[in-house]
């Protein structure tokens, strides 16, 4: 082999290697958390909160219960303005805008912002009309328009195939983990960019679970989402990124291969290998 | 010893699990350690019966390692461990790969103490007492580390293997001067050949304990390093 020859065999493994490595990836910034302080009445529930979720990313809350990771999963798309103890400080960034300014309408929001909460909670209609819900409330009645929607969704949310043909049943008729696919097929029909999951699966069986996993894989590729978890096996098989909450308070957050094998903190080390801090 | 690294889980039953696999560890690093010991004494000593012995706990040692191994297989698939119990148990199934090599050595130098036991002036034994010194300290002190979980002293054994190595060829240029002078003699000084090649892996494998311990505590990879890359990546806080 001349030197030229024995050059062209040479092969440069670093982006194989890099390809795996979310860390490695180029990101962009979809939700920002600025010094983000709530109050339930008196009682401090976050505690100047700062961080920031990465765009058609993954990124998993962990932590026991009561660390306020549902409670920030909520600020995200103004749940807790339902609250009526609950007040907030510093701000929530969605593609650099403050989601709480004041000229904000908070059903706009919300269409941006889907929510998908522990327990599957269809509405007593049927299968169709449960994802063109958000579409018909928004005057949209065409029929055309709401099949096709419809149909996007379901696939979406890898239910088409198990209901194409029984779309007039009712949703309630469903299994705990179709309805949960359904409520999914439900957010994203309004075609959101982010989508909040409330322990999304811990009502489920374990295929079921899966089958969420799965699906949660699949919606990264259009949709940011976020993600709390009380299972940690979970949060380090589906999400990109995991942050560790731990009494209001964000002790750490980075991407899931790092945290979940060699953690920066020993807070989080102690809680997730299983031991008393 | 320091055990509060592996204890302290809410559940009881995984301390002893995990308390189980680094005990094993520890039986089987002794093991290792007097199989050298006593093969590198028959060699010296030319006694037969001595390096026989070694030979055939040899199979004490694969069965441990097979058992270490099932055993960690077992708490992956259970207990879904993460962070430094992760570590610990991917470690361990590569350290005790090390010893298990290390053990094939002790046996190879127990094999060439039968084979060269008429012959025992053809051992430059002088030449090799520091050779010898020096890989028994860096196995004894990788195995130390392990039992105490700390890297405190990685650097000063990893640095003896180069040590290790310049005796291993100072010792090998000898046997060539020999070989040279007494071609007669080629097939025993290339059995002597094959045993100081044995010790010198010793020190090797001693080195690789000590990257799996790096590892396993600090989280860092110190694999295919120099000595010094080594040093800056103990030393850099994380």
């Amino acid at each position: 082999m001349t030197a030229q020859q024995v050059k062209s065999h040479s092969i440069d493994m670093s982006s194989v290697l890099r390809d795996k490595d979310v860390s490695q990836q180029p990101t962009e910034t979809c939700i920002k958390v600025e010094n983000l302080n709530l109050f339930y009445g008196e009682k401090q529930a976050l505690h100047g909160i700062n961080m920031e979720m990465q765009k058609k990313k993954v990124t998993a809350y962990i932590g026991p219960s009561g660390c306020g990771k549902s409670t920030l999963l909520r600020c995200i798309n103004r749940m807790n303005d339902l609250v009526d103890s609950a007040r907030i400080e510093g701000k929530i960034l969605l593609d650099g805008d403050n989601i709480y300014d004041k000229s904000v309408n908070v059903a706009a929001l919300r269409r941006r912002v889907g929510m998908v909460f522990q327990k599957p909670n269809p509405f007593p209609k049927s299968i169709f009309e449960n994802v063109a819900y958000g579409l018909r409330i928004q005057g949209i009645n065409d029929k055309r328009v709401l099949e096709e929607t419809v149909e996007n969704a379901l696939r979406g949310a890898a239910l088409w195939d198990e209901m194409k043909d029984r779309l007039n049943d009712n949703a309630l008729g469903m299994s705990g983990g179709q309805q949960q696919r359904l409520v999914i097929a439900r957010a994203i029909a309004i075609e959101p960019e982010v989508l909040l999951l409330d322990e999304p699966a811990s009502a489920l069986d374990p295929i079921s679970t899966l089958k969420i996993e799965e699906l949660i894989n699949e919606l990264k590729e259009k949709y940011t989402i976020v993600i709390v978890t009380h299972n940690m096996q979970q949060a380090a098989r589906v999400s990109d990124y995991t942050a560790f909450m731990y009494m209001g308070e964000l002790i750490e957050i980075g991407t899931t291969s790092e945290l979940f094998t060699n953690p920066s903190k020993k807070q989080t080390e102690d809680y997730i290998t299983g031991r008393y801090g | 010893m320091d055990n509060s690294k592996i204890g302290h889980h809410i559940s009881e039953q995984f301390n002893k699990e995990l308390e189980d696999v680094r005990n094993k560890v520890l039986a089987m690093g002794g093991l290792v350690e007097q199989q050298l010991e006593l093969a590198i004494e028959a060699l010296i000593t030319g006694n037969i019966e001595q390096a026989e012995f070694v030979i055939g706990q040899d199979s004490q040692i694969d069965m441990l390692e097979v058992a270490i191994e099932l055993e960690c297989t077992q708490i992956l698939a259970l207990r879904q461990p993460t962070a430094f119990d992760l570590r610990l148990l991917l470690a361990v199934i590569k350290i005790v790969h090390e010893l298990e090599r290390i053990g094939n050595k002790a046996k190879r130098i127990a094999e060439m103490a039968v084979k060269l036991s008429s012959h025992t002036n053809a051992m430059p034994k002088h030449d090799m007492d520091r050779m010898v010194e020096l890989v028994k300290a860096m196995l004894d002190n990788a195995l130390d580390a392990f039992a105490r979980m700390s890297i405190e002293e990685i650097p000063a054994i990893t640095e003896r293997d180069q040590k290790v190595d310049r005796e291993y060829e100072n010792i090998v240029r000898l046997l060539i001067t020999h070989m040279m002078e007494d071609p007669r003699n080629i097939t025993r000084f290339l059995d002597v050949m094959t045993t100081v090649r044995a010790l010198e892996r010793v020190g090797d494998h001693a080195r690789y304990i000590c990257e799996h311990l790096v590892f396993m505590i600090k989280g860092e990879n110190v694999r295919h390093l120099t000595q010094e890359e080594l040093v800056d990546k103990i030393n850099t806080p994380r």
